[in-house]
């Protein structure tokens, strides 16, 4: 048998004992001579399934053709025509699931690395200064862009090259969203969160940081100032298990966590003012990436176990493959089949350690994954100093509770049609705020697809 | 965008009056809302209570005890400079409607805080006696401008050096066993609003205290402030400042507000190696 694709060109990583001293990014991405060799190994199937499985129907193949043929710009272009943030969703895309999880050599050997090569053409195109070049004819409208995360992106990208002027709301004192303050750094560098942003301040998009809208701007006031709005608040929301204890001293959402870490750069203090306190044995409850995050965060803050303790296996994790792999490979410790039922302390006010109830898996529920059972009487204590709850997120409740006007469901969640419009003229959403907590693919995608929207309502009287 | 420092003043050894151009907050304030200030690109996002604000002029003042790393480098500052980030006005305004009497308890900088508080509840029609309290008489502030716009006016020092000798509760207990006292509204220092709230429920006057918890971004997203209403799981940024006094765990609070001690500490030391 012909050994069609051959295997995986190899990423080349950061040893494991020097990257859990540092932030920096674990893999260091492909070479020229690297990328060119695992995009040859793309066998141009007539299908691209790659394509079809992905939220924004990114032009994988040509791409793939274009690396292999050593034309570095026009791969870019291409990846740019439908994916104005390449280098970060290169990075926190979970292509298992989508474009490398259908390739059809992921059957035989593990499918062409279609994230990396994507990171590598943006990674090529910020170092060599090249930026895709576009005509933008203005138009007076305003449209007000609320978020600046990766929703909040790609939808003012979009705005701006239908010609609107675009101003962007930022709560925090820096633009990004998640990819500020959720992911951390050595999974994506916070210089290319940066470039991308200025990139599209470049364009004009206007970014104004401290600025909370529902709070700070009422929403109708907003409202009347612009044309069209577009929101992309994200799920910021931090759930907590509600269990006894989570008022002890020791005990984070994941959300406090990362954003101590991410944003204010607690590890680095003193120097950087934020502090955090982060024990020996640190307990994460949950199995997403987020959890992955903070595990690996406090790994990095020189924990010296740190625990994954999840109600069903690693199987069931829905974090990305990678990040398991790392988490693995640094040392996180995997304690399957377990629910936290409370949070142990001392005297002092002092996480001690948790309570834990044994679980088993049942029939699938509504995610189709098996359903985790409490074993009764199973209830067994560990030794922790720090918790970290990360159960997921909902979508912030500072910006809906003061717009009471647009419509949500029970959950709390904004109700939007197919073309992501809210209930009220001109006003769409898109990302964690309609999802609830999703990835940042979709996220990009709703951007986009609400831009179009907006253009449409704003365009109606054009051609009359 | 920068904030500007417009007006500053020492009014004691820690005690500053401070006062920037920030003018979304200047022209949005309502009593009882605080900020969130971040003073440098490696500076934490610390929130301060607004003390007044000038919406035409788009200026802000705050009086702030110099305790902490940030409060300290803050408080070195002076007029013309300015820090990096200012995000505000956050949280809940106070409720404020004609209640009728309405006594108003400072500690500390929180008599400060009070201060748009009480020229709300009077606009309103209520009848305001303020009761402010210091360890000594040098640490009283605001003193006179809480005098102008109260109906009654209370001091009390730990120490006697001025006012009557004694804690903020003593008074208080007198008024209320010899009037109708329809609110009772406490900010300062956790050990003083506990000891308000413990003094107010055999009279059962509804007791509105302000809690300056550890906080980071004020929108909801860390739940580093959280705090427990009646066993229930509140964010002080975004369901408080204000919350019922009789409800709050101050015992759980004062924990909490230890858990960056040592760190803190650690802060101070480092930030005065690097001005010496």
């Amino acid at each position: 048998m012909v050994d069609i694709g051959g295997t995986r060109v190899p990423m080349r990583e950061q040893p494991v004992r020097e990257r859990i001293e540092n932030f920096h990014s674990v893999p260091f991405g492909y070479d020229e001579g690297e990328v060119v060799a695992e995009a040859q190994r793309c066998i141009m199937c007539k299908h691209a399934p790659c394509e079809i499985n992905c939220p924004v129907r990114l032009k994988i193949k040509e791409m793939i053709r274009k690396i292999a043929e050593r034309k570095f710009k026009e791969a870019f272009l291409i990846v740019k025509e439908d994916n104005p943030i390449p280098a970060i969703t290169g990075r926190v895309c979970p292509q298992e699931d989508q474009c490398e999880g259908v390739c059809p050599l992921a059957k035989t050997e593990n499918g062409v690395n279609i994230g990396k090569l994507e990171a590598f053409i943006a990674d090529w195109a910020m170092k060599n200064g090249i930026a895709e070049e576009f005509h933008i004819e203005e138009r007076a409208e305003k449209v007000a862009v609320i978020g600046s995360g990766p929703a909040g992106i790609s939808c003012a990208v979009d705005l701006r090259k239908f010609g609107y002027q675009v101003i962007m709301f930022e709560a925090l004192h820096k633009a990004g969203g998640v990819l500020q303050y959720g992911i951390p750094a050595f999974r994506l560098p916070k210089d290319i969160v940066d470039y991308e942003l200025s990139y599209i301040k470049k364009i004009g998009v206007d970014i104004q940081l401290n600025n909370i809208i529902g709070q700070n701007i009422k929403f109708s006031e907003l409202r009347e100032s612009f044309d069209a709005i577009f929101i992309g608040t994200g799920a910021g929301a931090p759930l907590f298990i509600g269990m006894d204890g989570e008022k002890l001293n020791g005990v984070y959402s994941a959300n406090e966590f990362l954003i101590r870490v991410n944003l204010m750069k607690a590890y680095d203090f003193p120097e950087h003012d934020t502090p955090i306190v982060c024990g020996a044995e640190v307990g994460v409850i949950g199995a997403g990436n987020v959890a992955m995050d903070a595990a690996r965060c406090a790994l990095r803050l020189n924990a010296k176990k740190v625990y994954i303790l999840y109600r069903r296996t690693k199987r069931e994790s829905p974090a990305r493959d990678e990040e398991v792999q790392h988490a693995l490979e640094e040392g996180i410790i995997f304690k399957e089949l377990i629910s936290p039922t409370r949070v142990l302390g001392n005297e002092e006010g002092w996480v001690t350690g948790v309570e834990l109830a044994k679980m088993k898996l049942g029939e699938p529920d509504k995610s189709g994954r098996p359903r985790p059972i409490k074993i009764e009487g199973s209830e067994f204590t560990m030794k922790l100093d720090t918790v970290i709850e990360a159960l997921g997120s909902r979508p912030n409740r500072l910006f809906l509770d003061r717009a009471p006007e647009l419509e949500r469901n029970k959950r709390g969640v904004l109700v939007v049609d197919e073309n992501l419009n809210t209930n009220m003229g001109g006003v769409s959403a898109g990302g964690d705020a309609i999802s609830g907590g999703a990835t940042v693919i979709l996220a990009l995608g709703e951007g986009r697809t609400a831009a179009k929207s907006s253009h449409n309502y704003l365009s109606k009287g054009d051609s009359k | 965008m920068k904030y500007t420092i417009t007006r500053k003043e020492a009014l004691n050894a820690e005690d500053f009056l401070i006062e920037v151009e920030a003018p979304l907050v200047a022209k949005k304030f309502k009593a009882g809302q605080f900020l969130i200030l971040r003073i440098h690109d490696k500076g934490e996002r610390i929130p301060l209570t607004i003390t007044d604000c000038d919406p035409e002029k788009g200026l802000v003042r705050m009086i702030i005890k110099a305790v902490g790393k940030t409060t300290s480098e803050l408080g070195r500052l002076g007029k013309g400079d300015s820090v990096s980030d200012i995000v505000g006005p956050l949280g809940n305004p106070s409720e404020i409607k004609k209640f009728g009497t309405v006594v108003c308890i400072g500690g500390g900088t929180g008599i400060a805080c009070l201060y748009p508080i009480i020229k709300a509840l009077k606009a309103a029609g209520n009848h305001v006696v303020a009761i402010i309290g210091a360890r000594t008489k040098d640490k009283l502030v605001w003193e006179d401008e809480i005098k102008t716009i109260c109906d009654d006016l209370i001091v009390t020092t730990d120490d006697g050096s001025y006012g009557r000798k004694g804690v903020v509760t003593e008074p208080l207990e007198e008024i209320l066993k010899n009037k109708t006292v329809d609110r009772v509204i406490a900010i300062g220092p956790m050990i003083m609003m506990k000891f308000v709230a413990k003094t107010t429920e055999s009279y059962g006057v509804k007791t509105v205290v302000s809690l300056n918890t550890i906080m980071i971004d004020g929108t909801g997203m860390c739940g580093g402030c959280r705090v427990f209403i009646g066993g229930e799981m509140k964010f002080t940024c975004i369901d408080g400042p204000e919350f019922d006094g009789h409800k709050v765990n101050f015992d759980e609070l004062m924990n909490r507000l230890d858990m960056f001690k040592e760190k803190e500490k650690q802060a101070m030391e480092y930030y005065e190696r690097g001005t010496k």
